[in-house]
């Protein structure tokens, strides 16, 4: 076992322990949290080659990149000392002492730039560790990188100088520019719904999307998780209750569009209009991962296919046009009735268990309160792990990823379906929303 | 619609699940609009790990729906890993490739051999919508 020294975002610190163990889970890798500081944006943790360590970063949305650790001090010299005298520092430094290097300097809450020359004069003192290869700005072989943490006097000001540095040799910058790639403002359609490009690979990597596989979004609207599916090499497919959502507008600004601006048209299956509670997704067709943001009910009203009113449409049937029923006609409407927030996720995690392999994953967003700031349950089934529980606050609501594997049959966890969860006072709330 | 989701849509009326008619749906091919995008690139691996997912009965019966009757009636067999693909399993890949992801339909029309009920593809969007009688 080798020490490598994890730079995380300092951002979202919910979901980063997540996404790594998600990440570590999927490439194989046991990863001891033991030392985990949830506030901190390093980690030194053990792992057994660069291979393993670029395994774990190389998709990771949360953490910036990992490096072979070679020491830390809360000064210069210490940090020499350091370097020098922690265990396997001759084997580290003589394995790569031919390739072609560079230094890079990282800066942690400063706002210190050093100029060129305090950067050399700093280079200048690794003088020892001997590096005869040649200095390559462009395309070296190794990185060494010199992270300086400065310290926060207080909201405004920082330290004059750093109160502790770290270095390392660069194993892997992690994926976290994909969500730059795919920042909403740059894509061809997007609407009120879409789901914000960091999150939502965020999620993807926690549900562990993986290539080749088969990724569904029940409630598709803008495409925006079939979007981080793809972008981790899924064939993707949504539907939707609402035509409108899915389809767009136009050729140049919809799913499809969105698909073909980021190269990845081949992965894009097909977006359905359809009622995820009369599902036409053959039984049988092995879905790999769920991946969704349902209705709450909040913004948007939950509704499913069915009369609301069944006697209004009594005998509507058998009604001609052109010698056609109605509702065969090509541009038939059909009639919406109002569901509950409740019985649509018991409807998610069956349907969960039924479709996903054992292990497989079902993950989804939930407000944890509604407008009035009712707290909402987390739904759970017998069949299925709930695995974690993430909130993102914001000013004035909060919202969480649920994320759930399939322990299939023979398991028995807890379950709560069948029953109100909502508060009564909840759901009057969203149901007159409904029916607005 | 891509002609790969043809394999994976039955009728979404519940009371045709007990029946083994309602996938997968019939296509009339003379109303159905086919287009082909040439610009989807082919990735074997991929292409092999889509073709465990899919019914190779109903791909030879949608397909010949559609016009095209030259499929064989077995699954092709192909090696699991990609990197024992030969030269004559890319072949096959790729002309599926072309069939099932690169060929859509863009209107059309599909029925449920149980029920009966028609849906329609508008746009390259299938709608599988139900009347409130079969909801
Ligand atoms: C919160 S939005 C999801 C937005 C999506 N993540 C995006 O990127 O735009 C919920 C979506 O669920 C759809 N919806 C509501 N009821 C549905 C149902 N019964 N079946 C399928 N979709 C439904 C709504 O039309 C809406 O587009
Ligand atoms: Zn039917």
């Amino acid at each position: 076992m080798k020490e490598y020294l994890l730079y995380m975002a300092q951002v979202h610190l919910n979901f980063r322990r997540a996404e790594l163990e998600s990440l570590a889970d999927l490439g194989g890798i046991s990863l001891d949290f033991a030392s985990y500081d949830p506030e901190s944006p390093f980690w030194v943790v053990q792992l057994e080659s660069d291979d393993q360590a670029r395994a774990l970063v190389k998709r990771s949305i949360l953490t910036k990149a990992v490096f072979e650790y070679w020491g830390s001090g809360p000064d210069y010299e210490s940090l020499h000392r350091d370097v020098q005298s922690r265990p396997g520092y001759d084997e580290r430094r003589i394995r790569v002492a031919q390739d072609s290097f560079k230094f890079e300097f990282e800066n942690y809450h400063g706002k210190h730039k050093r100029d060129m020359s305090e950067k050399i004069r700093i280079i200048d003192g690794f003088q020892y560790l001997g590096l005869e290869g040649t200095i390559d700005l462009k395309k070296p072989k190794q990185m060494y990188t010199i992270i300086e943490e400065y310290g926060r006097i207080n909201s405004q000001e920082t330290t004059d100088e750093p109160l502790r540095l770290r270095f390392g040799r660069h194993v892997q910058t992690s994926d976290r520019s994909a969500m730059d790639l795919l920042d909403l403002k740059k894509r061809p359609y997007c609407g009120t719904t879409s789901f914000e490009a960091e999150l939502s690979l965020v999620t993807a990597n926690i549900a562990q999307v993986k290539p080749g596989t088969l990724m569904y979004d029940p409630f598709a609207g803008t495409g925006s998780f079939l979007v981080a599916g793809g972008h981790y090499g899924a064939l993707v497919v949504g539907s939707d209750i609402d035509g409108r959502m899915i389809r767009g507008k136009g050729a140049n600004a919809n799913i499809s569009a969105n698909f073909k601006k980021y190269g990845m048209e081949g992965r894009f299956l097909d977006v359905l209009t359809m009622d995820f509670t009369h599902n036409s997704l053959r039984t049988g067709l092995p879905i790999d991962t769920i991946v969704c943001d349902p209705p709450y009910g909040i913004r948007e009203s939950i509704k499913i296919l069915g009369a609301r009113d069944p006697e209004k449409f009594e005998g509507k049937e058998k009604v001609m046009i052109d010698g056609r029923p109605s509702y065969l006609n090509r541009d038939y409407i059909p009639t919406k009735k109002p569901y509950s927030l409740d019985a649509l996720l018991d409807d998610l995690l069956q349907f969960a268990c039924e479709r996903l392999p054992l292990g497989g994953r079902l993950a989804f967003w939930m407000p944890t309160a509604n407008g009035e700031n009712l707290e909402t349950v987390i739904p759970l089934h017998g069949n299925l792990e709930l695995k974690y529980h993430c909130t993102q606050e914001f000013n004035k609501w909060a919202r969480r990823l649920l994320v759930y594997i399939n322990r299939g049959p023979n398991y028995h966890g807890p379950t709560n379906t069948g029953v109100k969860r909502s508060s009564k006072a909840f759901r009057d709330h969203y149901f007159s929303n409904a029916n607005r | 619609m891509k002609v790969l989701t043809t394999n994976f849509l039955k009728c979404s009326v519940k009371a045709c699940d007990v029946s083994n008619d309602n996938f997968p749906l019939q296509y009339e091919g003379a109303k159905c609009q086919l287009v082909q995008n040439e610009n989807i690139e082919f990735n074997p691996e991929f292409m092999l790990n889509i073709l465990e997912r899919v019914e190779w009965d109903a791909v030879v019966r949608v397909v010949s729906e559609l016009g095209n009757a030259g499929l064989p009636t077995t699954k092709p067999e192909l090696p699991a890993d990609a990197d024992q693909l030969s030269e004559e399993d890319i072949i096959i890949l790729r002309d599926l490739h072309t069939l099932l992801i690169q060929t859509s339909i863009t209107e059309g029309e599909m029925k449920c051999r149980n029920c009966g009920h028609i849906y329609f593809i508008k746009n390259s969007i299938p709608n599988l919508l139900l009347p409130p009688h079969l909801a």
